[in-house]
C-alpha cells in the first residue's frame, strides 16, 4: 500500500513549499504552467533583459512537459513529464523570479537544490511515461505563450488530483539518494 | 520479382507509426505485472501500477502512452526479389510516418538540424536502417524511440584485455548514472563487438526482441541474466526513486569484431518499449 496522499493546492506559497517532505506522495489541483528547454531559454533570456515573464511566477509550479497533439474533444494530448535536468541550468532563475516548484523526472542538480533552500521551492516528480493516465487529472490548457515553439509552447494548465511524489524537498531531502540506499543490496 | 506498392507502405507504416504507440505489447505488460508481484517499495509499487494503468488507457483510448512518441527509427528487410513500384522506398516510409504521427495525433519531436534545432513539423526525416535479405518479402519494423532514454545511451571501446567484465562494468554503470532519467524500469539494450557503429545498432537490435528471450549462446543468455540481477540491486527502481525493479530485462546481442578492438553499446529504453513490425 503506498503512503496516504495529500491534497495540495497551486500556486504555492513559500512556506507551503518548504513544508513539503521528499517522499511525501501529493495530488495537486490547482494552475501549474508548462515549459520545456526552448521555453526556458526565452523566459531567462526575458528576465536577462528586465522584461517580464509571459505570466506571474509567483507561487507558480512550472510542469516539465511537451504534450503530445491534443485529440479532438479532448482537454490535452498525452502529457508526461520530460527529464528535468536539461532545466538545471534555468531552474535557479524561476525560483528566484517567484516560482514554488518544479514538476518532471529524473533528478535536478545541486544549483537548482540550493535555490529550492534559499527560495522556498520544491521538486516534484510524477511518473514518466504514464502520460495517457496524467493526462486524465489536466482538465484545462491553453498555450499562452511562444505559440510557434509548437509542443514546446507555455501552457496554462488546469489540474485535479494530479499525482506526485516529492522528489527532492527545500531541506536537502532527496527521494533519489535516499530511496536507493534504502533498496540497494550492493 | 514480386512487386510491392508504395501505397501499400505508406499505409503499412502510418499504421505501425499509430499502433507502436497506443499498443504497449504483451511481453513488458507481463514483465511489468511480475515485476509489481516482486516489488517491495511502495512507491514503486505505485508506479508500476501507473504505468499498467496508463498503458491500459492507451490502448482503449488510441492515445500514444507517452507523449514522446518517438524518432521513428525503422529496420527494414527487403527480399531481393523484390520489385518496389509506385515510387521511392525511403520517400513511402517517409510518407508513412507523416500521414502515421499526423492522424494518430502523435508528437513531431524531429528537428532538421541538431544546432539549428528547427522543427520539421511532420516527425520526418525516419531514421531507417536497410537490410538486403533472401525472399519475396519486405518486412518492416518500427521502433519510436523516446528522447529520455536515448539520452542515456553509450558506445564505449574497451579493451580487449577488458573482457567479459569490463562489458558487464560498463553496463551496471551505465544504468547506475542513468538514475530516474530514462523512465525506469528499463530495458537494457546491449551490443558488443562490430565497429564503434556496429555496437550501437546491435545495442538498438537487441531492443526489439521481445522481453524474456535469450541470446542463442548460453554464455550470452548467462551473462543477461547475471546483468538483471546485479542491475536490480542497484535499488534506484522504478522512476529512480528506490526498488528493485531498474530494469525488466537485459538483451544482448553480439558480432564479430577486429582483433585490436572491443567495442560495447548501452542502448537505454523505457518501459514503453515500443516496437510493432508488419511483412508484406
Ligand atoms: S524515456 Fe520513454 S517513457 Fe520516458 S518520456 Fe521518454 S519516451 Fe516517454
Amino acid at each position: 500500500m503506498s503512503k496516504e496522499k495529500k491534497h495540495i493546492r497551486t500556486p504555492l506559497t513559500r512556506e507551503q513549499a518548504r513544508e513539503l517532505k521528499a517522499g511525501d506522495n501529493v495530488l495537486i489541483t490547482g494552475t501549474m504552467y508548462t515549459a520545456r528547454d526552448a521555453a526556458h531559454k526565452k523566459m531567462v533570456e526575458a528576465l536577462d533583459r528586465g522584461e517580464k515573464l509571459p505570466f506571474d511566477p509567483a507561487g507558480q509550479v512550472i510542469y516539465y512537459v511537451g504534450p503530445s497533439p491534443t485529440k479532438p474533444g479532448k482537454a490535452i494530448g498525452s502529457a508526461g513529464p520530460t527529464t528535468s535536468y536539461r532545466m538545471d541550468a534555468y531552474a535557479p532563475r524561476m525560483i528566484e523570479a517567484g516560482s514554488c516548484g518544479m514538476l518532471g523526472k529524473g533528478e535536478m542538480g545541486k544549483g537548482v537544490v540550493e535555490a529550492m533552500k534559499k527560495h522556498g521551492a520544491v521538486y516534484f516528480a510524477t511518473v514518466g511515461g504514464a502520460a495517457a493516465l496524467i493526462a486524465r487529472s489536466i482538465k484545462k490548457a491553453e498555450v499562452i505563450a511562444y505559440e510557434d515553439l509548437g509542443a514546446e509552447a507555455v501552457r496554462k494548465m488546469e489540474v485535479e488530483n494530479f499525482p506526485a511524489i516529492v522528489a527532492q524537498d527545500a531541506h536537502g531531502g532527496n527521494l533519489y539518494v535516499e530511496g536507493t540506499k534504502k533498496y540497494s543490496k550492493e | 520479382m514480386r512487386e510491392i506498392s508504395t501505397d501499400k507502405i505508406i499505409k503499412t507504416v502510418a499504421e505501425l507509426c499509430m499502433s507502436a504507440n497506443f499498443e504497449l505489447g504483451d511481453d513488458v505488460k507481463a514483465a511489468l505485472k511480475a515485476a509489481y508481484e516482486k516489488e517491495t517499495s511502495p512507491v514503486g509499487r505505485g508506479i508500476l501500477e501507473q504505468i499498467t494503468e496508463n498503458a491500459e488507457i492507451a490502448r482503449a483510448e488510441s492515445v500514444p502512452m507517452c507523449q514522446d512518441t518517438g524518432y521513428a527509427v525503422l529496420f527494414v528487410e527487403i527480399g531481393q526479389d523484390v520489385k518496389i513500384t509506385g515510387g521511392n522506398l525511403r520517400e513511402a516510409i517517409n510518407e508513412g510516418v507523416r500521414r502515421g504521427y499526423k492522424d494518430g495525433y502523435l508528437r513531431k519531436s524531429i528537428l532538421g538540424d541538431p544546432l539549428k534545432r528547427v522543427n520539421t513539423k511532420d516527425n520526418t526525416p525516419a531514421l531507417i536502417h536497410f537490410d538486403i535479405v533472401d525472399g519475396d518479402k519486405l518486412k518492416i519494423i518500427i521502433a519510436p524511440k523516446g528522447g529520455g532514454a536515448e539520452n542515456m545511451s553509450e558506445v564505449r571501446m574497451l579493451k580487449p584485455s577488458d573482457g567479459a567484465e569490463g562489458v558487464k562494468n560498463f553496463v551496471v554503470e551505465r544504468v547506475r548514472k542513468s538514475g530516474g532519467n530514462p523512465c525506469p524500469p528499463v530495458v537494457v539494450g546491449v551490443g558488443i563487438g562490430g565497429t564503434f557503429e556496429g555496437s550501437a545498432i546491435l545495442a538498438k537490435k537487441a531492443l526489439l526482441r521481445q522481453l524474456g528471450s535469450h541470446h542463442p549462446d548460453p554464455f550470452y543468455a548467462a551473462m543477461e541474466d547475471e546483468l538483471l540481477e546485479r542491475i536490480n540491486k542497484i535499488g534506484s527502481g522504478p522512476q529512480g526513486l528506490g526498488g528493485n525493479t531498474t530494469a525488466l530485462g537485459v538483451l544482448i546481442e553480439t558480432g564479430p569484431c577486429h582483433i585490436a578492438s572491443l567495442p560495447a553499446a548501452v542502448n537505454m529504453q523505457c518501459h514503453a518499449a515500443r516496437h510493432k513490425s508488419a511483412v508484406l
